[in-house]
């Protein structure tokens, strides 16, 4: 970084902004899930989320910015003890000036947009929590707590800082990688790979490891609670502004742009679904509804400053519709992906990812007007505007790549824990329900009307008893 | 002495007690059952997975009437608790041989 650092108070106030809403989506992501379990297994499904704020939240700020952002090592990694702590990571480092005059640099990513160091790394740690938190969708009910949390951070360090290294930090994925120097410069605009690709190829592996549900398939397991998914899918929305706009690292208008293309996407998407399942299944549903949704707002994610208005039209009806028939196939297939991660996330993340391949419309020479600005150096048009099929390649490659990564280390790491600290709770545990075998806790308690219920306060009991002996 | 027990859509309780008062029936038995008839519950589509609900919430009434009045009483019902759509539900009156109030100890017609 050449150019002395100044900080842009407008660009921090928005991105602390962002990163706070991008939090928010993790909670709500603990309510739209919650709300898809039964209620024997809320409350797990809900601390599978919180967990990973816990544990991600701490590992980011020792590690994980660090590994993801640092000094690159052979384009894989970057050195995990190089911002250990966030120990180095500063926004006065004396430097001097290509006139000769002296000035401050800041090491921190986003410093090109005034942005300091500690804004960016809040706002890199909320993708971190919110990618972990959604490969529990395809774990309900079944898994030991204490597993999930060893594989949260496990899984954050080995699989997701590296990838997030290769896509964003300048690695093989990235614009300075191999697929750029062969073809074109990779487009993800807010993670379309690393999120969600990623936490999609994980949750397919780890129901492909761990197994079905007790009675998958044969018992009922609707959603008890579809307002909590609705409140959930609503906190989504909102938290995917920061998410999307957040991720041009400024206040201007290509965030604006990016602004508008979540939303349009995420509308149509929504009326996508309902229209696929107004004609297969004969009603329009909440959670269907809920469901297009996310699966707009998960493929408009890495398009969302790339592409114009209509494209995000068209990204939206496409993944709303085939997102929707995605769901399907783990009935299909028998594998138990609990809450749909796969048929939402990885489905919609290769979709946005290979679909900007298509659209993508950036800012040509010439261009008295362009939507935003958003023109990563190397990255071409998409078929249909002119760019011929390079980018598109591109992006296909980056998104089998991701793939592959992500699946074959998820893999490593589930088969070590199954062998270890083990995955599944005991057959009478899930019979029984997880929320109170293994957390000690129910989510409702409908019988007590109000009072003491049925239950005995173990403690009065144990004192009546001591009481009424020492008396005879 | 006749025991008619009429199982109804929920919503149409208040009618049907509505109905009955005005007919001059003093009192009768509530409770919640579920079950089904010919229609067999509904289905249910989440995510395009398909769930077969099979009991449906129904209330169920008892009534003890004289026999002379049984065949109005369940007309009464009937007209009441219609809709026109499937599982509107059913009423049937049964023979009873022995009614005693528990307060007064009195006997079958006194009793009713």
């Amino acid at each position: 970084m050449d150019a002395s650092f100044a900080v842009d108070t407008g660009n921090t106030a928005f991105m602390i902004l962002a990163a706070s809403l991008v939090l928010l989506m993790t909670p709500g992501l603990a309510f739209f899930y919650g709300g898809m379990t039964r209620s024997k297994s809320v409350l797990n499904m809900m601390m599978m989320s919180f967990g990973a704020m816990g544990i991600v939240g701490l590992i980011y700020v020792l590690w994980g910015y660090s590994m993801s952002f640092g000094t690159d090592i052979g384009g894989i990694i970057a050195n995990p003890f190089e911002f250990f702590g966030l120990v180095g990571l500063s926004d006065a480092i004396p430097t001097t000036l290509s006139d000769g005059t002296a000035g401050v640099m800041s090491n921190s990513l986003m410093a090109s947009t005034g942005v300091p160091a500690m804004v960016a790394v809040g706002f890199q740690l909320t993708f971190a929590v919110i990618t972990v938190a959604l490969i529990s969708g395809s774990l309900a009910d079944r898994v030991k707590f204490a597993t999930w949390m060893v594989f949260a951070g496990i899984w954050v360090t080995i699989v997701y800082f590296p990838i997030a290294h290769m896509v964003w930090g300048g690695g093989i994925l990235s614009g300075s990688g191999f697929i750029a120097k062969a073809l074109s410069t990779p487009i993800d605009f807010a993670g379309g790979t690393v999120v969600h690709i990623n936490a999609g190829t994980a949750a397919l592996v780890l129901a492909l490891v761990i197994g079905k549900r007790k009675g998958f398939g044969k018992d009922p397991m609707k959603p008890h609670n579809l307002p909590l998914v609705m409140i959930g899918a609503a906190l989504l929305w909102f938290g995917w502004f920061g998410f999307n706009a957040g991720s041009e690292f400024g206040a201007d208008g290509t965030a604006g742009q990016a602004w508008i293309n979540t939303t349009v996407a995420t509308a149509v998407a929504m009326l996508g679904w309902l229209i696929v399942e107004k004609l297969r299944d004969g009603h329009a549903t909440s959670l269907g509804g809920a469901s297009g949704v996310v699966a707009g707002l998960v493929a408009i994610t890495p398009a969302a400053a790339a592409v114009d208005t209509i494209g995000a039209i068209f990204i939206g009806l496409i993944a709303g519709a085939v997102c929707a028939l995605a769901v399907g196939l783990k009935y299909r297939f028998g594998y138990d992906d609990s809450l749909d991660v796969v048929g939402v996330h990885l489905v919609g993340g290769l979709l946005g990812t290979v679909l900007i391949g298509f659209f993508a419309h950036l800012p040509q020479e010439g261009d008295s007007a362009p939507l935003s600005t958003f023109a990563p150096a190397g990255a071409q048009n998409g078929l249909f505007y002119g760019g011929g099929a390079t980018q598109l390649l591109t992006q296909t490659l980056v998104a089998l790549v991701s793939v592959v990564v992500s699946g074959v280390l998820t893999y490593i790491i589930a088969m070590a824990l199954k062998a270890t600290m083990g995955w599944r709770i005991s057959d009478d545990d899930e019979a029984e329900g997880i929320d109170v075998t293994i957390h000690g806790e129910q989510g409702y308690d409908l019988d007590a009307g109000g009072g003491s219920g049925h239950g005995v306060l173990t403690s009065s009991l144990t004192k009546s008893v001591a009481t009424l002996k020492a008396q005879l | 002495m006749k025991l008619i027990t009429a199982v109804i859509k929920p919503f149409k309780l208040d009618e049907v007690r509505a109905a009955l008062l005005a007919f001059g029936v003093q009192g009768m038995t509530v409770s919640e059952s579920s079950g089904y008839g010919r229609q067999r519950g509904h289905t249910e589509v989440y995510r395009g997975a398909e769930y077969t609900v099979e009991l449906l919430p129904k209330v169920r009434l008892e009534i003890l009437v004289d026999s002379a009045d049984a065949q109005d009483v369940i007309d009464v019902i009937v007209r009441a608790a219609y809709t026109g759509k499937i599982g509107d539900g059913k009423v049937w009156a049964v023979a009873v041989e022995n009614v005693v109030r528990v307060r007064t100890g009195e006997r079958d017609q006194e009793a009713l």
